[in-house]
């Protein structure tokens, strides 16, 4: 109950703290059920020094970030007894008395010409131990950006896997009634910073990043519903469609893990197979041949598999098939359908479509034992896509009439709602940004 | 109902605005207001509006004389009736077998086309349940069981071109099965 009355709590600080901001992000995130053994930490507003004040409040950011993946309960600012900036300041038993395992402090130095000095410390409560220390900088433009390499590190140091916070989000928006309806758009994880990459009349269908976080592949129908395969450049905006030496619709491309070649759909009189396009010297291979619908193709992380969605057992299933072509072997057999896998990061495990009486929900299988655990409880959840570290799994599904965007943890214990404006959908959660 | 409010009302009076001015005693202060009418409402359909009653108020001197005369016949088109009207073909769920309800709507079309040298675009459509990628392979596989029935019936396939919208296009709104039954679904369109 505890931690309840915390997460609301939070929830309320993260909701404070959104409202504080001028450009409130168009994509907010609310947590709507954590674990029941989040980590209880303290994250202290981070002292000020220098001419300038700097333009986010960093604790409040890494606060929310922690907060978000359910695994943390942070403390309220107002429920501190001390705020110290310094590690020489701290007096432990002032946060034992709050039940506090974890403690971050930090100080932001403006040194002048746009740069900031971030210095940040993490203790462990219970051992009065200092268990890391470090400075980043960072310049006015990238602060947020420093602010989630500090959530990233915070996390790494406290569960033992990388963080996914300094990571963005694609997903496709319909405005109903607009002259172009169909928009792709990026974000930050935590929905800040969002970008529009395309406007189009027509509908844009599963964006995919590229292997090192610079383009997107998608599918769009703007060639009057001969569907299209694009890659997009989104620091510049440069568009190009892939040009594919096959008649017939082109779809559902997905990168290979080394960024060089696309799997993807070909539809034609009937048939859809799945191919591999070389994307330097534009070289075909046909990977499928089977009469049924082949397509959804995804790579595994060896990039010496591919897993894809076929109804040749008569409904839609998953299969996996080397990428050289050859044997199929059928992956899922619960439930009436299972379609658009998406395979984690270290390939033990794979996101998918579940259709169970009637409904579709998001399901996650692990490789090795075939088992197979529903995550989530639509009626038409769609699009699952893994967070970089493996931990969550965002995906589109709908309130009312309106599509919208939550994501859930691989265990199944923490629920996030992605709420936007306008009906929202085809999300991908992107590689993590090494820059 | 809700899409009501988005037509003005200038547009819904259109259709009165164009009888009036097939009306050939119309006199002539009337048809100036029905234009101004027009003239306030969305701007394509007005000049159409405009236009149609200029062109009557032009005629009005010589229609006695043109009366006993029968009317040019105009054209029929063969495409706005019967079976050739109907231009969409349903699907079952996950389906894209012609169903037997079908066949007389599809062997009429072949008919025409066969002797008729148009071409003809299939669009395959789906309803919003299964996947996206998946129901644009199935509206596909739906366009081209039409397409095969239509060649199977003497239509050159070079008439034929197929294309799919997937789910992205429900001619119905709504989760439920009156909805779906709608949009699962092949849309004969004709080039012309």
């Amino acid at each position: 109950m505890c931690i309840k009355a915390l997460l609301q709590s939070l929830i309320a600080g993260v909701l404070l703290g959104g409202a504080l901001i001028a450009n409130a992000a168009p994509l907010t995130i609310e947590i709507t059920q954590g674990v029941e053994e989040a980590l209880p930490i303290a994250i202290v507003p981070f002292g000020v020094t220098g001419a300038r004040k700097p333009p986010e409040d960093i604790a409040a950011i890494i606060s929310a970030d922690l907060s978000r993946t359910g695994r943390f309960g942070a403390l309220a600012e107002k429920d501190m007894l001390a705020k110290p900036t310094e590690p020489g300041n701290v007096n432990f038993q002032n946060w034992r008395i709050l039940a506090r395992e974890a403690l971050v402090l930090g100080n932001v130095q403006y040194l002048g010409a746009d740069r900031y000095k971030i210095s940040f410390w993490l203790f462990d409560v219970y051992k009065a131990k200092q268990i890391l220390a470090f400075n980043v900088s960072g310049s006015q433009t990238d602060f947020r950006a420093a602010a989630h390499k500090i959530s990233d590190i915070i996390y790494q140091e406290l569960t033992g896997e990388p963080g996914a916070f300094s990571t963005r989000i694609a997903y496709v928006t319909k405005k109903r009634g607009a002259k172009e309806p169909f928009s792709l758009w990026m974000a930050d994880a935590d929905g800040h910073n969002e970008q529009n990459l395309l406007k189009s009349k027509y509908p844009i269908i599963s964006p995919k990043w590229s292997p090192d976080g610079l383009k997107l592949a998608y599918s769009s129908l703007e060639n009057a519903g001969e569907q299209r395969i694009y890659i997009q450049e989104w620091a510049n905006g440069r568009r190009n469609e892939v040009s594919i030496d096959l008649k017939g619709l082109k779809g559902a491309p997905d990168w290979s893990p080394d960024g060089k070649k696309l799997a993807f759909t070909s539809v034609r009189h009937g048939n859809a197979e799945i191919y591999v396009i070389n994307l330097a010297n534009k070289r075909l291979r046909q990977v499928t041949r089977h009469w049924a619908i082949d397509t959804e193709p995804v790579w595994t992380p060896d990039g010496a598999s591919i897993i894809f969605t076929s109804d040749r057992g008569g409904q839609p299933q998953l299969y996996k098939i080397s990428v050289d072509g050859g044997r199929v072997t059928r992956l899922t057999f619960e439930g009436t359908e299972n379609a658009r896998a998406d395979v984690s990061p270290d390939g033990k495990r794979i996101a998918m479509v579940h259709r169970d009486n009637g409904k579709y929900t998001i399901a996650v299988m692990e490789l090795a034992t075939g088992h197979l655990n529903v995550l989530t409880d639509g009626t038409l959840d769609e699009s699952p896509s893994f967070a970089p570290n493996g931990s969550m799994v965002i995906y589109a599904t709908t309130k009312g009439n309106l599509g919208q965007l939550a994501a859930v943890s691989v265990d199944g214990s923490v629920h996030q709602v992605l709420a936007y404006e306008d009906e929202v959908r085809e999300p991908a959660w992107s590689p993590i940004n090494n820059k | 109902m809700k899409f009501l409010t988005k037509f003005s009302p200038a547009l819904l009076l259109l259709p009165a605005i164009l009888l009036l001015s097939a009306c050939g005693t119309t006199g002539e202060a009337e048809q100036e207001q029905a234009q101004a009418v027009a003239g306030g409402g969305a701007a394509a359909d007005s000049d159409d509006g405009a236009n149609a009653s200029g062109a009557s108020s032009g005629s009005a001197d010589a229609m006695p004389m043109m009366e006993p005369e029968p009317e040019p016949e105009p054209l029929r088109d063969p495409l706005e009736e019967g079976l050739l009207a109907q231009r969409v073909v349903y699907f079952e769920f996950d389906s894209s077998v012609i169903r037997d309800d079908a066949l007389p709507l599809i062997q009429a079309h072949a008919q025409y086309l066969a002797s008729n040298p148009m071409l003809i675009t299939l669009e395959g459509h789906a309803d919003e349940r299964g996947t996206r990628e998946y129901n644009i392979a199935l509206g596909e596989r739906r366009a081209d069981s039409v397409r095969r029935l239509l060649m199977a019936n003497g239509v050159p396939g070079n008439q034929i071109k197929v294309v799919s919208y997937g789910e992205e296009r429900p001619a119905a709104l709504g989760h439920n099965e009156d909805a779906w039954s709608l949009n699962r679904r092949s849309e004969l369109m004709y080039l012309r």
